[in-house]
């Protein structure tokens, strides 16, 4: 129970430093530097950002889901992978590919449209998930009553899948709001890509953590307007219905169109940041690539990607299972507390852990534990998540009988309970670990002396338009990337057949 | 639950000890720590140079002018670092005023002109970055442009204009429009050239966008356009760079600075390094270095660039009275920041 309590904690840490700091800060100072000409700039840049980058991926992403999984579109299994793919490349990467191959994108359209490439897969993968698992029989109904496709679609299937795109929108929006590299390179300033600025500027001074208040009721707002919007129409049936094939539509004449778009959007997210990468690479080359330097950046990203991964896994274990095993007012609070960390950006936790350990914990202040400790509260969620749906698994049952034939609790562990679990925590581990892998914003201001991530050798070279020696780091970004990539798309066509 | 505790608890022994065993792979001896906002490639030059010299190891933290400032004078007594070293002077000039940084013995900074150093002698100025106007040359014509930077402000450059206010540079050359003019003019200069200019996010990009021909000209320092003219001039070959001439604001020539800290437990080595960047081996170092900037220890000479030193009329300004706070308010109020 402690230990589930002090990790909560933990992981309210960076909600409880904003507040706290804003609080100290005092009303009028605080109003004076918000209440101004910039903060409205950034926030109309951040909102409609958010509004068109959010509204661009679902179009994108649902149109993509209903196209592979609801027609007759030749080579699904390939398009599935390829409208997937986009995952592999990190935002800041894509931002990248394209500043450095046109300048046209350093503006709104350009940065919504690279920020969309980059997160589309978000509604996409749930959706697709979604269209599998649904029962066709009442689409079937509908148009047996006299429906056209489209209106069965709309007055069906949308309704019906709603709750995967809303899930995935809300993702989209998070990721949106605290993304700072491809912003940053697309020279489009929102309230993430200003925090950095303010802490360049001034290090952690109170005008940064007033960003950061914003941005955090923000990322708030947008979980509590999907809560909203999720609403509560139930979305039940008596009877499982069964998950069946639907009747694929038939493109006819318009397969050449659909083709074509599909292919222009793997283009698009694919092609022009892999094109541009592979020209740098080839100049980079030329000009000589630092290969210690290199080396050494990767080994400190496995080695952070490692630590990360375990300690979050094991951090995980006792909060899910205080959720699951005790269910009551203390696990539920505890496992929720958890989850609201999930929307807070990288920004703000580093943020917080600087003042703290600086202010309370000096001896901790710019050491590798504080950067692990940082991943532990960005990523705890993602454990957690993958960790729960095991643990969910395990009957209690099974661990009492193993207890009545004479088996200690920790042998009970170890035999029944640990076998049982352990893919679900070799699945957070991993997660972890490959989301450690290509952070950016919180290793930027966490990481101790001399410490440099594959992450953050590539943003000093692309920062400064370095790009051919920005290039391999880009490369093993992507490679390290790829694994995550292919069990999502795996996972979200397997899980119900 | 006693597992859970258990696990976690291996978990945190196993954090603990991956992070000596990591740190020890460098750290067989002290070594100095020096807060660098300075380029990082300028440093890489120099540190080991310094290290062969004097048997000293060198650990290098880098940042930008104000972050490393600020993140100082919140570490205060608890700073980790030995020696810092800046692009710009008036980052300097806030750790003094904090009171950090510890005397620097007058006999040891004196090869560098009085002029470059503050007056309590607290650190040092080492090298100097001259303020150009980069315009794209198939743009503008050499007549068009201004005599001064503070016409920039003017309505017929609107839309022209480039430059990156978030970044310790510009906010130096500010530091001098503001201790040349007055907050009143500073303040109208600053918002004619906001509405008048494109921002920039790095003064690479600014020089990027004036040779792409996005923007006519930008305010940068010298050596970026200098140092890509010495790579594969990609981003210097449809632009040039004017120099304001007479003392104007736009001549202003910005200090790099370097001092020890109070907090330092390694003085003796730290007042070594200082020494060894301004006398001439460090200087002929840094004169030959990719960083392109002009030493200030007379008897080193920057070769190969547009303008030597000696050609320079910057306007007389004195580094202890730049003042990066009041700039940074300014900045705030104007709405850059």
């Amino acid at each position: 129970m402690c230990t589930g309590l002090a990790i909560a904690a933990l992981t309210l840490l960076p909600l409880g430093y904003v507040l706290w700091t804003t609080a100290e800060l005092g009303r009028d100072e605080a109003v004076d530097f918000l209440w101004r000409p910039r903060i409205g700039e950034l926030l109309w840049n951040t909102v409609r950002l958010l509004l068109a980058g959010v509204a661009a991926s679902v179009v994108v992403g649902v149109a993509g889901a209903w196209v592979v999984e609801r027609t007759d579109v030749p080579g699904r299994g390939w398009w599935h992978g390829l409208l997937c793919a986009p995952l592999a490349v990190p935002a800041f990467v894509n931002g990248f590919g394209w500043v450095s191959t046109t300048h046209a994108v350093q503006s709104f359209p350009g940065a919504v449209m690279v920020v969309t490439l980059s997160y589309y897969p978000l509604v996409y993968l749930p959706t697709v998930a979604a269209l599998r698992r649904l029962d066709p029989a009442v689409e079937e109904v509908a148009t047996a009553l006299g429906k056209g496709s489209w209106a069965v679609f709309w007055r069906v299937t949308l309704p019906a899948i709603s709750p995967a795109v809303l899930g995935g929108a809300l993702l989209v929006g998070l990721h949106l709001l605290a993304e700072y590299g491809a912003l940053q390179l697309l020279n489009y300033p929102t309230l993430t890509t200003a925090i950095l600025q303010q802490y360049a500027t001034v290090f952690n001074g109170p005008e940064a953590t007033l960003l950061a208040l914003v941005l955090v009721t923000f990322c708030l707002l947008l979980l509590g307007v999907e809560l909203l919007v999720r609403g509560r129409r139930p979305r039940s049936r008596v009877g499982a219905g069964s998950s069946r094939q639907a009747a694929r539509t038939r493109l006819g004449r318009r397969r050449p169109l659909v083709l074509l778009g599909l292919a222009a959007l793997a283009a698009w997210a694919l092609g022009v940041p892999l094109a541009s990468l592979v020209r740098w690479l080839v100049r980079g080359t030329s000009a000589g690539i630092d290969g210690a330097e290199l080396t050494g950046a990767l080994g400190t990203t496995v080695l952070l990607a490692v630590l990360g991964g375990l300690l979050t896994t094991a951090a995980a274990v006792p909060v899910v299972w205080l959720a699951v095993r005790h269910r009551g007012l203390l696990g539920t609070a505890i496992e929720r507390s958890v989850y609201t960390a999930s929307a807070m950006p990288g920004i703000v936790i580093a943020l917080a852990l600087v003042t703290v350990s600086i202010r309370v914990v000096p001896e901790l202040y710019q050491t590798l534990a504080l950067l692990v400790v940082g991943y532990l509260v960005l990523f705890l969620p993602r454990a957690v998540v993958s960790v729960r749906g095991t643990f969910e698994l395990v009957p209690p049952g099974l661990e009492d009988v193993a207890r009545s034939l004479g088996c200690s609790g920790l042998g009970v562990a170890r035999r029944v309970t640990l076998p049982l679990v352990l893919p679900g925590l070799a699945a957070g581990a991993a997660l972890v670990a490959l989301a450690v892998s290509t952070e950016l914003t919180a290793t930027l201001l966490l990481a101790p002396l001399g410490t440099d991530t594959l992450a953050t050798r590539f943003w000093s070279d692309a920062s400064s338009i370095a790009y051919g020696a920005a290039a391999p780091y880009a490369l093993a970004l992507i490679v390290l990337s790829v694994p995550s990539t292919w069990l999502l798309a795996r996972l979200s066509i397997r899980s119900t057949r | 639950m006693n597992n859970h505790l258990r696990r976690a608890g291996l978990a945190l022994a196993a954090l603990t000890l991956a992070t000596p065993l990591l740190a020890a792979c460098s750290e067989d001896e002290p070594k100095l720590v020096i807060y660098n906002a300075q380029h990082e490639p300028l440093l890489e030059e120099l540190a080991p140079a310094f290290t062969k010299e004097t048997g000293i190891e060198v650990e290098l933290r880098n940042g930008k002018d104000l972050e490393l400032s600020n993140q100082l004078v919140q570490e205060g007594d608890a700073s980790p670092a030995d020696v810092f070293l800046t692009e710009n002077s008036p980052a300097m000039s806030q750790v003094e005023a904090a009171g950090l940084f510890d005397e620097l013995p007058a006999d040891l900074v004196a090869p560098i002109p009085e002029q470059y150093r503050p007056r309590s002698g607290l650190w040092t100025g080492f090298v100097a970055r001259s303020t150009v106007l980069v315009y794209n040359t198939d743009q503008v014509q050499e007549s068009e442009l201004p005599a001064s930077l503070l016409d920039l402000a003017a309505p017929e450059w609107k839309g022209r204009i480039s430059f990156s206010p978030t970044g310790a540079d510009f906010q130096a050359i500010v530091a001098a429009v503001l201790e040349l003019e007055g907050e009143e003019a500073t303040k109208a200069w600053l918002e004619g050239i906001k509405a008048n200019g494109t921002v920039y996010d790095g003064n690479n990009l600014v020089l990027e966008a004036v040779d792409s021909g996005e923007v006519e000209v930008g305010i940068v320092y010298h050596y970026y356009w200098e140092r890509d003219r010495k790579e594969n001039g990609d981003v210097s070959d449809h632009s040039a760079q004017h120099y304001f001439t007479g003392g104007d604001p736009g001549a202003f020539v910005s200090v790099s600075g370097a001092g020890v800290l109070k907090s330092s437990d390694m003085k003796k080595e730290a007042r070594e390094f200082v020494e060894f960047l301004v006398e001439e081996q460090g200087q002929q170092i840094l004169a030959d270095s990719y960083a392109l900037e002009y030493p200030l220890n007379p008897a080193v000479q920057l070769e190969g660039v547009t303008k030597p030193f000696s050609e320079l009329q910057p306007p007389q300004v004195n580094v202890s009275d730049l003042d990066a706070e009041a700039v940074v308010d300014l900045m705030t109020e104007v709405g850059f920041l």
